[in-house]
């Protein structure tokens, strides 16, 4: 049994939230080298799968498999930290502290993951565009340059599964462009990157794989072809 | 073990980097507990003499009422930009993130401590210094098994938006024995002669106490924050 893996796999997954199912018997996987576009109105239930993804929400029924390893309510998950060492989350919400700089904030996630932040931190802020505003406090950053941080610090470990929950949101052109490069990077690299996004311009081209959600079902997944957002219409129109 | 105690203290650290550049919640939490004493001492000295036990009392519901409003704070910081999912989803173990934030509390109050305490003794005339030792176990016994309780609600609470008027309505009805224990405790020092054995006793209490709170909360702490 080994703590890495290249295919992360849902099998009847299931959340509910009292009497509210956020997810209905949901069966996705996606193998490395993938990016999985999760597509879906609000509400549809993307951050809640991108929840159970991330070890951060136990799945009412159902099971989640990381290679070897399997997280269900049943099993429970004993190893779970084999895996959330794997995991890189960009959520909504930056994960960063404002009072600490853009250094204080990475040089806190390295150790935290066991790395050496010489040898980590100065590279992500490279990464990030922002090795002039390396001591500035994250407090005084924009969306943009926060949200590259951001991703920058989630993905500091090296991470095999790439969660990704709206990640364009309130960026500007160049960095969409910038966020973009780095996920098909990551894709050749052999991550598994799951995205879950609004924004089927930006998806278009970038998925490799799409998946859409409606009320907590999966009702769609199938590899990407161009023309996304018609196809999404014209497929949400009939559902 | 060795990644556990690794991980706590990151924590406290990182919440110690914060509290340097910010000095909100040490700020707040002294400035609200003096204010107490302050009132009480008003209230209830009268030609320089304060009625038995007044001080033991005082000092306690300071130090609760002070613990509260840190508790609530320190954990508003994990709730901007989310960073406790950060924490949450971090390889560490789960109850070091428990661990680091409980020793951030610790030093928080046993730093306010260091200032009531002598306020206390000076403004009720109260022979709270005498017995140093016994006071100091009294103290830490107290505060850790008030803020053991204390920062598993307020880590349960982060995301609840009424947080600040249920932490109070859940946390002293389970840290009430702790404050009474306290309480009886440092009277006991104050009495004249101080009753030792009384405060040795309320001591082993307060461990007992401290003991199950902590264990409790390690055990619980991971299974409640998963959503």
């Amino acid at each position: 049994m080994t703590d890495d893996f290249d295919c992360v796999a849902l099998t009847d997954v299931s959340r509910h939230f009292g009497r509210r199912r956020a997810l209905s018997h949901v069966t996705l996987s996606a193998r490395a080298g993938e990016i999985v576009g999760l597509l879906g109105p609000n509400g549809a239930g993307k951050s809640t799968l991108i929840a159970v993804l991330a070890t951060l929400m136990a799945p009412t029924t159902g099971e989640v498999r990381y290679g070897d390893l399997t997280y269900s309510v049943a099993r429970g998950f004993r190893r779970s930290s084999l895996v959330r060492q794997r995991i890189g989350l960009l959520a909504h919400e930056p994960h960063l502290y404002p009072e600490l700089s853009a250094r204080q904030n990475l040089e806190f996630f390295a150790r935290l993951y066991g790395l050496d932040p010489r040898t980590t931190v100065e590279p992500a802020l490279e990464a990030a565009g922002l090795r002039d505003r390396a001591d500035d406090e994250v407090s005084g950053f924009s969306r943009g340059m926060r949200q590259r941080l951001a991703l920058e610090r989630a993905l500091l470990h090296g991470p095999r599964l790439v969660l990704l929950d709206e990640p364009f949101t309130g960026l500007d052109d160049r960095a969409v462009v910038r966020v973009s490069d780095r996920l098909r990077h990551l894709s050749g690299s052999r991550a598994i990157v799951v995205l879950a996004t609004h924004d089927l311009e930006l998806a278009d081209g970038l998925v490799t794989h799409v998946a859409v959600l409606q009320q907590g079902r999966l009702v769609s997944d199938e590899p990407a072809s161009r023309g996304l957002r018609e196809k999404y219409r014209s497929f949400m129109s009939r559902t | 073990m060795i990644r556990f105690w690794r991980t706590a203290l990151l924590i406290l650290r990182k919440d110690v980097t914060i509290e340097v550049k910010s000095r909100e919640v040490l700020y707040t939490t002294l400035f609200f507990a003096v204010s107490a004493i302050l009132i009480f001492s008003f209230g209830l000295v009268k030609e320089g003499q304060a009625p038995p036990d007044a001080a033991a009392a005082i000092l306690w519901i300071a130090i609760a009422f002070a613990g509260t409003l840190a508790l609530g704070r320190t954990f508003e910081r994990e709730r901007y930009g989310e960073t406790l999912r950060a924490l949450l989803l971090a390889p560490g173990p789960r109850p070091a993130l428990y661990v680091g934030k409980l020793l951030g509390m610790l030093a928080l109050l046993g730093i306010a401590e260091l200032l009531l305490v002598p306020l206390i003794a000076f403004l009720f005339q109260a022979a709270l210094i005498s017995r140093p030792l016994l006071l100091f176990a009294l103290l830490a016994g107290g505060t850790t098994g008030f803020c053991a309780v204390g920062t598993l609600f307020a880590a349960m609470l982060v995301r609840v938006r009424s947080r600040d008027v249920l932490l109070p309505i859940v946390l002293y009805p389970i840290t009430i024995p702790v404050i009474i224990a306290g309480v009886r405790g440092t009277a006991a020092l104050l009495a004249a002669p101080p009753d030792e054995a009384t405060a040795v006793m309320w001591i082993g209490i307060l461990l007992a106490f401290d003991t199950v709170f902590v264990t409790l909360s390690l055990w619980t702490f991971e299974p409640l924050m998963i959503e």
